[in-house]
């Protein structure tokens, strides 16, 4: 007889349990019960997301394709294939295993796809680093994506690092991974062909991450609990040899399926390849390799132990690739074949311990939950702008918000990961995107990250279109074509009705966005209860997108090129200050609602940017983002530490405040700087795209001065904008 | 001219080499795997960067040990042309191919930027067409480049002429500042005293080609391989 507190340990419910009982018309063995509670936990069912993700668009301007664990899009004879992932609360509670063992777990969702990973990109939040315990996670995280990443030889191109209150408690790491191959050459996650060997490849099983996703990834951290037990431990040698055995394997032609062992490991990996592949399998536990004596059995199945994969081979060829295994000195065993009754069958010294339906396993519930609007929008949107005071020493507030860690140089994290293995990094971190060439074509792919969580907070349906709308200008200014999305859906507790209407809210926007840009979402992840006793994290639908430079030489980055040159703002600025970074920073408060987006507006300033870059117009191009345009400005002028170049910029009057003038985030504005006989034909390509453009400035000189009808409003030298902008993350993280 | 690209579980720069190589310079290039005792077929020989055998140890501690290296040892002797990048270096270190030792960044982090280096010794075979003094600009990537050696080895370097590169600013001047890890005298290459085996810490295949912010890499590869054509038997 099964105790409810033994099935409540493992994070089912009474009602589930019950519905277990039903499915196997008897008790469950404890292996069933461990199976179940892994495989129906949010972080692996989806239930309470499905309902919504089934919305995302699939279909965009580039062929996309959907598989089992990543996706991706066509580009000519190359499949890129990519995806991000959480690694959330394992990074709270031990982070520099937790953000290893993200990175790892994503590279091996993208070359089981059969690509070779290409890069890597992290979005990555965390509490003020006033707190210690930040500065340690942020150290940590740091430290463990620089350890795995590194030695796996997969640059870490780009990514984003914010900082807000709201993450004290649970910070989130959000790791991305492309990849690339030949498009014919795509492996899939499915096993199939009756008497087929089922093999287990990779590292030994342990005990490290039992109940990783069932009881970490599932629930919201309380005070005072350990769960450092849970978390996995990862090898990136070995995942390395794991990633060249796996490659040359699947150029056998002789693998029928394969999956990595992620999340509810062994358990998760048979259920879903029988599943896809509408077979079952007959396994015998005994076989699998094992790092310690006297585990049980469902301790084996519901290990995470790091660097596994499970292949399905044609019969008689086992020999041949457990030679190439051999090779790179790591196991592959034969554990158990395909059978055509489509049941999970596992046995263990001899006897039955599991015996379910694979559909049962892997067809979770899906929940409609109750949603309703958080009381808190109601006193955000109170702002008054009127009681905001509009004068200020503008030169004092760029300061200070280009030192805010947030916005500051991130060169003391990006210098810590090796960002130019497999040299293809032609565009260094820090700016709009990352650009990676593709060996042997005249094509490039532009990359990035991106979600503004407070505007999310302030206005989710909307702050989650903008994240959209900005990695697709990030895109652009690099000379890009966006391509598809890759989403991480990073929430609260979905069973609170407020949380789950800021997860409604917030994929209702990206579907929003990637319609109105034609873009696919070709593969994700969610990851709720994002909580500490504190609260929920502000709504993160973080943003991964990939996009297409046709041709290497369009290939731009923000910073102005050469004396003499004029720059130009396209675009349109509004009075606009709710969520700002100014209004936070300097006058303490996130209130208002988040920047108003045109989408039409933005899709014709994406067009005519990329088209001005494609016609070689343009020598660098910025977009505005946290911190508006005065800080944009600041950057495009000192962010190439080797060629500082000043500006001046008088801005026409537009019965704006100035301070939303300067720091205001209005959207869909791009800075691109250009030769003088360049001007008329930019105008020409916005005038037809009915795009506001107007000449702002000049580069020149070694200060940044920006007047506003000669009225002066900023006078700054470079080097002393520099030094805040540079040293800011550093002076926060040492003080 | 045939290369060999020696690859051990864990190397990672293997395919870059093999590409500058192969692809860059035209030469008929292979990879050589770690069980290999043979290497004699060889012009040349690059021990790539990455991390051997995990490093889970000290860096190319494991390395040395294994089959390939002590047919490398063996073509070194015969004056075969070596260069190590890198993991490679250190390797070739913990193998006495080199003197010296590599211990951890001073800055106790991994570090990855571009750097400058400064040509210290430009009649080398790995840099006879560098001008003397030219500063390259050639980006690091390592935890483990923070070169060591005694008083009397660092005197016998000076004196054979065997420090090739030393970290500089852009200007080729060499002091503390622009010393990024600590190494003794702001060593970032050395070669043997018989001059066919040389380390260095920068990665010369990542600035190869003029689309990689830098192609002062190539100047190096260009003088190895024009070297080895021309005292070809």
């Amino acid at each position: 007889m099964i105790e409810p507190k033994v099935y409540q340990g493992l994070g089912l419910t009474d009602q589930e349990y019950k519905q277990i009982e039903k499915i196997l018309g008897r008790e469950p063995s404890l292996t069933e019960l461990a199976m179940f509670s892994v495989e129906w936990s949010e972080h692996c069912g989806y239930s309470s997301s499905k309902k919504y993700l089934k919305l995302l668009p699939k279909e965009g301007k580039y062929t996309g394709f959907v598989g089992e664990d990543s996706g991706g899009i066509v580009v000519d004879d190359l499949a890129v294939v990519f995806k991000m992932e959480s690694h959330n609360h394992p990074s709270q509670v031990e982070p520099k295993q937790g953000a290893a063992t993200g990175v790892g777990g994503i590279i091996r969702d993208i070359f089981t796809a059969g690509a070779r990973p290409v890069a890597s990109l992290d979005s990555l939040r965390f509490g003020p680093l006033s707190q210690p315990y930040n500065k340690y996670l942020l150290k940590g995280v740091v430290d463990g994506i620089q350890f795995y990443g590194n030695c796996l030889g997969v640059p870490t191109v780009g990514g984003e690092i914010y900082f807000d209150e709201s993450y004290s408690g649970n910070c989130l790491v959000n790791a991305m991974n492309i990849g690339v191959t030949d498009k014919n050459k795509l492996a899939r996650a499915q096993a199939g062909g009756i008497g087929n060997p089922i093999m287990y490849v990779g590292a030994s099983t342990g005990r490290d991450g039992i109940g990783g996703c069932s009881v970490l990834a599932s629930a919201e951290f309380s005070e005072g609990e350990e769960k450092r037990p849970t978390v996995q431990i990862g090898d990136p040698f070995m995942e390395k040899c794991l990633i060249e055995a796996t490659l040359e394997t699947l150029d056998t032609g002789y693998v029928i399926g394969i999956k990595d062992m992620g999340a509810a490991g062994l358990t998760c990996s048979i259920s879903e390849m029988a599943f896809a592949g509408g077979v079952g399998m007959d396994v015998v536990l005994d076989k699998v390799p094992l790092r310690e004596k006297g585990m049980k059995p469902w301790e084996i199945m519901m290990s995470e132990s790091q660097e596994r994969m499970l292949v399905c081979v044609e019969k008689g060829k086992e020999a041949e690739i457990k030679k190439i295994f051999d090779k790179w000195e790591l196991n592959a065993v034969v554990i158990g074949h395909v059978t055509e009754k489509k049941n999970i069958f596992i046995k263990y010294q001899g006897e039955i311990i599991a015996d379910i339906p694979a559909d049962s396993l892997t067809c979770g519930k899906i929940f409609d939950l109750p949603f309703e609007e958080p009381e808190y929008i109601k006193e955000t949107r109170k702002l008054n702008l009127k009681k905001i005071k509009e004068e200020g020493d503008y030169d004092q507030i760029l300061l200070e918000l280009l030192a805010a860690p947030s916005l500051a140089s991130k060169h003391w994290v990006y210098e810590q990961y090796d960002h130019m293995v497999q040299t293809n990094t032609m565009v260094l971190p820090g700016s709009d995107a990352a650009v990676i060439r593709l060996k042997g074509t005249d094509k490039a792919l532009a990359a990035t990250t991106d979600c503004n969580s407070r505007y999310c907070y302030l206005n989710p349906f909307l702050g989650s279109q903008i994240s959209v709308a900005e990695a697709a200008r990030n895109i652009v200014c690099s000379g890009g074509e966006p391509a598809a999305v890759t989403d991480c859906l990073n929430f609260g507790n979905p069973n609170k009705p407020d949380r789950y209407w800021q997860f409604k809210n917030c994929i209702e926007g990206i579907i929003g966005s990637c319609k109105a840009l034609s873009l696919p979402v070709i593969s994700g992840n969610v990851s709720f209860y994002n909580e500490s006793p504190a609260g929920a994290i502000n709504p993160t639908p973080t943003i991964g997108m990939v996009g297409v430079i046709h041709d290497r030489s369009h290939v731009t980055t923000q910073t102005f090129k050469d004396q003499g040159d004029v720059i130009i703002l396209l675009g349109e600025t509004k009075e606009e200050l709710g969520g700002s970074e100014y209004l936070k920073k300097v006058h303490g408060k996130v209130a208002g609602d988040a920047p108003e987006l045109d989408l039409d507006l933005e899709q014709r300033v994406q067009k005519t940017v990329l088209k001005a870059i494609q016609q070689g117009l343009v020598k660098s191009a910025h977009d505005c983002s946290e911190g508006g345009l005065a800080v944009a400005l600041a950057e495009t002028c000192i962010s190439d530490r080797e060629n500082f170049l000043g500006a001046e910029i008088d801005l026409p009057d537009i019965s704006c405040r100035k301070d939303a003038y300067l720091f205001g985030e209005t959207q869909s504005r791009i800075i691109v700087s250009c030769s003088e006989d360049k001007i008329e034909p930019i105008k020409n390509i916005a005038g037809k795209n009915n795009v506001p453009c107007a000449v702002i400035g000049k580069v020149t000189g070694d200060r940044l001065k920006i007047s506003l009808e000669k009225e002066k409003l900023i006078d700054l030298s470079l080097s002393e904008i520099h030094e805040q902008w540079y040293t800011g993350l550093e002076t926060a993280l040492n003080s | 001219m045939k290369v060999g690209i020696v690859v051990f579980p864990g190397s990672n720069c293997d395919h870059d080499c093999f590409y500058v190589s192969k692809d860059v310079f035209g030469h008929d290039t292979e990879y050589i795997w770690h069980r290999e005792t043979k290497a004699d077929k060889f012009d040349c020989i690059i021990l790539p960067g990455g991390f051997s055998y995990g490093d889970y140890l000290r860096c190319g501690a494991v390395a040395r040990f294994s089959p390939v290296m002590k047919s490398v040892i063996d073509f070194a002797r015969k004056g075969g042309t070596v260069i190590g990048i890198c993991n490679g270096f250190q390797i070739l270190l913990e193998s006495g191919l080199l003197p010296g030792a590599m211990l951890r960044n001073n800055t106790v982090h991994f570090i990855c930027k571009y750097v400058y280096i400064r040509t210290g010794n430009n009649s080398t075979r790995f840099t006879g067409l560098c001008q003397k003094d030219q500063v390259l600009k050639i980006p690091v990537a390592h935890n483990e480049g923070n070169y060591y050696i005694d008083d009397q080895g660092y005197e016998k370097l000076k004196q054979n002429n065997q420090i090739v590169f030393r970290y500089s600013d852009r200007e080729g001047n060499v002091n503390e500042k622009t010393n990024i890890n600590g190494s003794r005298d702001n060593i970032a290459g050395i070669i043997n005293k018989q001059g066919n085996v040389l380390g260095m810490m920068p990665h010369p295949e990542r600035s190869s080609e003029p689309e990689l912010c830098s192609a002062d890499g190539a100047f190096i590869f260009r003088s190895m391989f024009q070297w080895i054509e021309r005292n070809k038997k």
